[in-house]
Formats: C-alpha cells, sequence, structure tokens
C-alpha cells in the first residue's frame, strides 16, 4: 500500500492535469452539445494551439500574449472552417460529419508538419512559472504546474459565465436541449453554431498554450489528448459542461491514482471506468436523457 | 592403308581433339552456365516474391517508416536515408564503390531499385498492411524500416511468412534477433544488451558504484527488454532496480510516474522513452526538480531531442547511440554520406538515415555476392560472416540469431559554451566495437527457424 503522502501527491498531480483535460473537453463537450456532431480535429485544435504559443514565445517571450495568441488563432481558423465547410455538414448524416472532422485533422496535422517539420519545437515555462513548491514537506510539485490549475480555471469560469450567464448563452444551452425549437422561435442558429464551435475550438488552442511548455510539440501532440478528451465527454455526458469538468477531474485523478498502485493498469483504468458508466448510466454522468 | 593410316589417325586425332575440345566445350559451357547469375535465376524454384519481382527492369524494395505519431522525426530521417540508398546504389557513390559486390553501380545484379515508402504511423497495423501490400501488389523482393520494436518483430514475421527479407533499423528490443528471431529477419544495429554493455563501464565510472536507480519505461518490448538489459550490465557495479515505471506510448503527462520516481529514493534515473515521449518525460522530469536530486539519464538517446531539450539538459549526460555523425573525422565512407545526405537533404544526417542506408547496402551486397535475388541464397550470402566496410565501419551478421555486429557509440552532450555549429550537440566518447559487446548466443532465447518454416 503506497503511503499517505505518496496517494496525496498523485492525487494532487491528476487534479493538476485534470483541469487542463476538462478545459480541453470541455471545448468538445459543448461543440457536441450544440452542433451535434463530434469534432475529431479537436486534437489537432490543441496542436495549434500549443504551436501559436511556440511562435509567440519564440519572438516575444510572453506568456500571456501565447495565450491571446492561442485563442486568436483558433477563433480566425474555426470561424473559416465553419463558415467555409462545417456548416455544410449539419444536415448530414453523422457519418459525414464525422469523416470531415477527421479529414480536417489530418489536413492541420500535415499543413503544421509542411511548415514546421516533425521534430519537436521548444517551449519553456515562463520565467514565473520556474520553481518547485513544497506542499507542507509532504511531497513537491512543479511551480508552473500549480500555475496551470489556475490558468485553466480561470478559462473553465470565463465559459461558464458566458454559457450560464449571459442571454447568448442562453441561446445557446437552448440549442443544445432542443435545436429545432431555438429556430422556430426566430433565433438564428447559424450565428449560435458559429459562436459555439468557435468557443470550443479556442478552449482546446488555449489549452494547447498552457499545455506546450510540459510537451513535446509536435504535429501529432493533440492526438492521444483528443483521445482522453472523449473519455472524459463519455463519462461526464456528452453535451455537459458541468460533466467535462467533473469527468476531467475524475480521469486525471484516476490516470494518476492507479500509477501509485500500479502504472501498468493507470491507462486501462480510465477505459473501466468509462465501460463502467456505460453500462450503468449510458448517458454518462451528467448527460440529459434524449440529448443524443 | 595410308589412307586409313592418315584416316585413321586423323580420324584418331581429330576424335580425340574433338572430344577434348568438346569437353572442354561443355565444361566451359557448364562453368559459365553455373556462373552467370541470370542462369542460376532460372533454375531456382519460385519463393515468395522471387522470381516475379526481379522479371522485370527493376527490383522493388519497400521501407515502412513512422511519418506520423510520436517517432515521426525519426521516421522521416530514417526514410531519407533509405532514399539516398537507393539512389546511390542505382547510380553509384563512394560508399558503394567501398563494397567489392557493388563496384559496377547501376543497381544490384544489373537491376535498378525502384522505391515504395509507406506511412507506419508508429502502429504495427498499418505497418504491417503497408507491407503486404507492397509484397503482394508490388512483389517487393526486400523491406525495411520500423522505429520500435514491436513493429519491427511484426515485420519480420511477416516476412517470414511471405518469405521476403526484413532489414530491421532501428530496432533495439533482444527480442527482434533473440526470441523472436526469424530465418528472414536481419537486424543491424547494436541490441539493448549490447547498448547497456557499452554504456555501463563508462556510466558506472562517471556516477559511480552500488547506486539504486528508477527507471521509466516505455510498455512494449523495447521497454521491458532494455529494462532487463540496463539491470544486468548495471548489476556488475553494484547498482540495484528501486522503481520501474511503465508507461504507455505517446502518454501525455508523466508526472505520475514521476512522483513515483521522486519517492523512490533512487540515486539515478533511467529514462528509457523514445522521441516526443522522451522529451515531454525530460522536460517534465526537469521542472519537477528531480535533476537536482537525482542523475538523469537517456541511456538511449534519440535524435532530434537537442533543440527541444537544449544543452542545459543534455550537456555532461552520457548515452548510447548506433552511429553519430563526427565518426566521419575517422570514416572517409561516412564522411561522403554525410556530404551527399546533407546536399540532398539539407542537414546533417543521425542514426536512423544511417542504419536504414547501411542495411540496404548490406542487402545489396547480399544478393551481388549470392548473385541470385532467390531469398535463401541471399540469406546465406548475410549469414556468411562477411564484413562489409560501412559508415559505421566494418560491419557483419552473425550467422546464429542475424544480430548484426557492429559498433556502439557512446556520446557526451556538449555544454552550450562547446557547441560550435549545426547538430554539434555531443562528443564522440568511444565506439565500442560490437564482437566486444554480444550477448552470448546460448543466453538470447534464438530458435532460428528454417527457411521453409511459416
Amino acid at each position: 500500500m503506497p503511503s499517505t503522502a505518496t496517494l496525496l501527491s498523485q492525487a494532487f498531480s491528476g487534479f493538476a492535469f485534470g483541469t487542463l483535460l476538462a478545459l480541453m473537453s470541455s471545448g468538445l463537450t459543448i461543440i457536441f452539445g450544440t452542433l451535434g456532431f463530434v469534432n475529431f480535429a479537436h486534437g489537432a485544435m490543441f496542436m495549434l494551439g500549443a504551436y501559436a504559443a511556440f511562435v509567440v514565445l519564440t519572438y516575444t517571450h510572453s506568456y500571456i500574449a501565447a495565450l491571446l495568441a492561442g485563442a486568436a488563432v483558433l477563433l480566425i481558423v474555426s470561424v473559416i472552417l465553419e463558415r467555409g465547410l462545417l456548416q455544410f455538414f449539419y444536415a448530414r448524416p453523422p457519418e459525414d460529419q464525422l469523416l470531415v472532422t477527421f479529414g480536417l485533422s489530418v489536413m492541420l496535422i500535415e499543413a503544421i508538419r509542411y511548415f514546421f517539420g516533425s521534430d519537436s519545437q521548444r517551449v519553456s515555462p515562463p520565467a514565473w512559472g520556474d520553481g518547485i513548491v513544497d506542499f507542507g514537506g509532504l511531497f513537491y510539485y512543479p511551480l508552473y504546474r500549480v500555475e496551470v490549475i489556475g490558468i485553466a480555471a480561470a478559462f473553465l469560469l470565463a465559459i461558464y459565465l458566458l454559457l450560464y450567464h449571459t442571454s447568448v448563452g442562453l441561446m445557446v444551452r437552448a440549442g443544445i436541449e432542443d435545436r429545432l425549437m431555438v429556430g422556430l422561435l426566430g433565433i438564428d442558429v447559424r450565428k449560435i453554431f458559429l459562436l459555439v464551435f468557435a468557443v470550443g475550438a479556442m478552449a482546446a488552442g488555449v489549452a494547447g498554450v498552457i499545455f506546450a511548455p510540459l510537451s513535446a510539440v509536435i504535429p501529432d501532440m493533440g492526438t492521444p489528448f483528443l483521445i482522453q478528451a472523449f473519455v472524459v465527454v463519455v463519462i461526464g455526458g456528452l453535451g455537459s459542461f458541468g460533466g467535462a469538468i467533473v469527468g476531467g477531474i475524475l480521469v486525471g485523478v484516476l490516470l494518476s491514482v492507479t500509477t501509485a498502485f500500479d502504472p501498468d493498469w493507470s491507462q486501462a483504468s480510465i477505459y473501466l471506468v468509462m465501460t463502467l458508466v456505460l453500462v450503468l448510466r449510458p448517458r454518462g454522468l451528467f448527460g440529459a436523457v434524449g440529448r443524443i | 592403308m595410308s589412307r586409313t593410316v592418315a584416316g585413321g589417325q586423323l580420324g584418331n586425332v581429330s576424335r580425340r581433339r574433338v572430344l577434348k575440345a568438346g569437353l572442354g566445350a561443355s565444361a566451359t559451357g557448364l562453368l559459365i552456365r553455373l556462373t552467370t547469375p541470370h542462369v542460376w535465376a532460372k533454375t531456382y524454384p519460385t519463393m515468395g516474391t522471387f522470381p516475379a519481382g526481379v522479371q522485370g527492369k527493376t527490383a522493388f524494395a519497400a521501407g515502412m517508416f513512422p511519418l506520423t505519431g510520436p517517432y515521426a522525426s525519426l521516421g522521416q530521417d530514417e526514410r531519407k536515408g533509405f532514399e539516398l540508398a537507393i539512389e546511390h546504389l542505382n547510380n553509384g557513390s563512394p560508399v558503394t564503390e567501398a563494397v567489392p559486390s557493388l563496384k559496377n553501380g547501376g543497381g544490384v545484379l544489373g537491376k535498378k531499385l525502384e522505391a515504395g515508402t509507406a506511412d507506419s504511423q508508429t502502429q504495427t497495423n498499418p505497418a504491417v498492411q503497408a507491407a503486404t501490400r507492397f509484397i503482394d501488389s508490388n512483389n517487393a523482393v526486400v523491406m525495411t524500416g520500423a522505429i520500435s520494436s514491436a513493429i519491427a518483430v511484426a515485420l519480420e514475421e511477416l516476412g517470414q511468412r511471405k518469405k521476403v527479407i526484413y532489414m530491421g533499423d532501428i530496432t533495439a528490443s533482444n527480442a527482434t534477433t533473440g526470441k523472436n528471431c526469424q530465418r528472414f529477419g536481419f537486424r543491424l544495429m547494436p541490441d539493448n544488451y549490447m547498448a547497456c554493455q557499452a554504456l555501463a563501464p563508462v556510466l558506472s565510472k562517471q556516477l559511480g558504484h552500488n547506486l539504486k536507480a528508477a527507471y521509466l519505461v516505455p510498455d512494449y518490448t523495447f521497454g521491458t527488454s532494455l529494462y532487463t538489459s540496463l539491470t544486468q550490465a548495471f548489476a556488475k557495479y553494484g547498482w540495484t532496480a528501486a522503481t520501474e515505471q511503465l508507461a504507455p506510448i505517446g502518454t501525455t503527462d508523466f508526472t505520475s510516474y514521476l512522483l513515483n520516481i521522486a519517492n523512490s529514493g533512487a540515486d539515478v534515473v533511467f529514462n528509457e522513452m523514445v522521441g516526443a515521449d522522451e522529451i515531454t518525460s525530460t522536460k517534465q522530469a526537469v521542472q519537477f526538480g528531480i535533476m537536482k536530486k537525482m542523475k538523469f539519464v537517456i541511456p538511449l538517446m534519440s535524435p532530434f531531442i537537442e533543440k527541444p531539450l537544449g544543452p542545459e539538459v543534455l550537456g555532461g549526460m552520457y548515452g548510447e547511440v548506433p552511429w553519430y555523425w563526427s565518426v566521419q573525422e575517422t570514416n572517409p565512407l561516412a564522411k561522403a554520406f554525410v556530404a551527399d545526405f546533407h546536399k540532398k537533404f539539407n542537414y546533417i544526417p543521425r542514426y536512423c538515415a544511417a542504419i536504414c542506408y547501411t542495411n540496404m547496402i548490406m542487402w545489396a551486397d547480399a544478393v551481388s555476392r549470392a548473385g541470385t535475388y532467390y531469398p535463401p541464397e541471399v540469406i546465406k550470402a548475410l549469414e556468411s560472416g562477411y564484413q562489409v566496410d560501412t559508415i559505421a565501419g566494418k560491419v557483419w551478421f552473425r550467422d546464429a540469431d542475424h544480430q548484426g555486429v557492429a559498433p556502439a557509440f557512446i556520446l557526451e552532450g556538449k555544454t552550450k559554451a562547446e557547441i560550435k555549429g549545426e547538430a554539434d550537440d555531443y562528443k564522440l566518447v568511444e565506439i565500442v566495437p560490437g564482437e566486444k559487446i554480444m550477448e552470448p548466443l546460448q543466453d538470447n532465447g534464438c530458435h532460428m527457424p528454417s527457411v521453409d518454416a511459416a
């Protein structure tokens, strides 16, 4: 049995990673909830955010500028993609939607590979993230990763406020519950869709910026993240914002704490829990009945 | 009488002469038949893609490389080495001209090589599917590729089944030429056993004896094999294992593994991850301050980790690689290879390119010496222990397990002040000859199947 300090440190580490996973998954889930399709390009969008961070940090060394750039790049890319391509797929069968976002993902990844190559780029944490925090002698944790919790939480809060405390957010949530009715009430659903897609993409982009100093920055970096985000969304409930947050933290903690017992079982544990959730509560922990 | 005598004499003489000449002629004819490759080729039975693959003007060589996924930067390098090898074998170069059987250039046995490459996506299934397609549709006569022992093992098994020779590139798992060895599979680069035997003396001299080591291990055949080889090689110096943390390929967050390592009480950390995973885990370890508490070692260094990690992490760190470009200072063939590669691709080649390149030269030499593409004869030529002058020095294959007798290069990361130019990231500390570090045959678990075994 691992010591309390080990378990505590693993739980904290999982929580830290979970917040980032929650940010990534929140984008995926609101796009699914509103637009009705799974965005397979979400991992590529995460990667675009990381590359935006690389470029901006190389030239400016400003982390704030990198965060803004990550959001801005994804805003532009998402508007172009939604208006230029995806809007024509809303009425198409799910397999077409799946294929088009999958294709987009391949194109985005290969475009980045074309310009930057396959080698990893150098992205370091900001100077104010350098250092190690001592948690009362129980365990130590890198300062930047502690700060990541705050940064990711701030962005999650911003999305929450937008969704739950604005009239636009009300329309989005209404759109998630009943797209047809919102349209019948005379609300321009197309604008809502565009907004949701952009916000979802920006969440992925910002998560990419935050994660870049922690990872190899390569064109394929989003793929394993996307898979974990899917697990989060399935556990939390497709389309549920709160579910993405709870699911993200749950998956993060699971991944982390299981390694204290047996690292071999760490990855398997999240799929086991996902299977359990699917069996006992097929719509996910916070998914509403009939949403899909 | 005279006529008879004359006739008899004439007849006798002429008969003897005719007989002699006839015998001579048929013997010469037989000799010519025996030594002319194309005549031989006709007499061999069908096997795999032979003779279908060599009936035209070209022969097809297939390469499966990870062009996407966490090993992509290594795979791109490897593919370029493959392309340059094909070009050099077809058009000649100082490297091919140094090999007697390839001196005349113009392809292999008069056939130009045609190259087909596919993206393995750093996964076994796409690699096997692509290879199968190249064999079935293009009649590929040789396969190469892989930056993962899992893929290499799958491809050599496919080679055995399809009767097509597979030259394994970047695959270090002992199993590739150990318990998974195949008659149709060859692996040139030093395996984990060899790498660790080469590294242990240098590293224990630098860091000391009787240390406790923690291991971050990629969760597949390469990682577990490297773990075994490291613990085995360092046990001689009194090192023990504190913890083994298995992490899958493409892990996004290593902190949970790193926390366990930080709590393990180890003096040294061996990071066995590869490619992008190696970078991610090392970056996270640096932020964790692990390097301040423990010595951090990347025993098998992936290429292209220098830019993202920088000399502040790699400076002074020892590691093993199967080839390093600065060997060109003493090896003129390596110099020619580096120059041609740089001209074509505009950067200095790393070991993935070098090993794949050399593998193709080894195969081409074997075909040329065998005088046929018939796989069993090529295999015999590869197994003969014939030493080839290459960009890594003289190398050959051990007959019993098909492990390359090739040198291990021990590198030490340069500090920022020591780095002078492009790719000048390491000092070449030592080139350990392959024959000194081979795993004894009785230990490696290879039961070599016959040519006919499926």
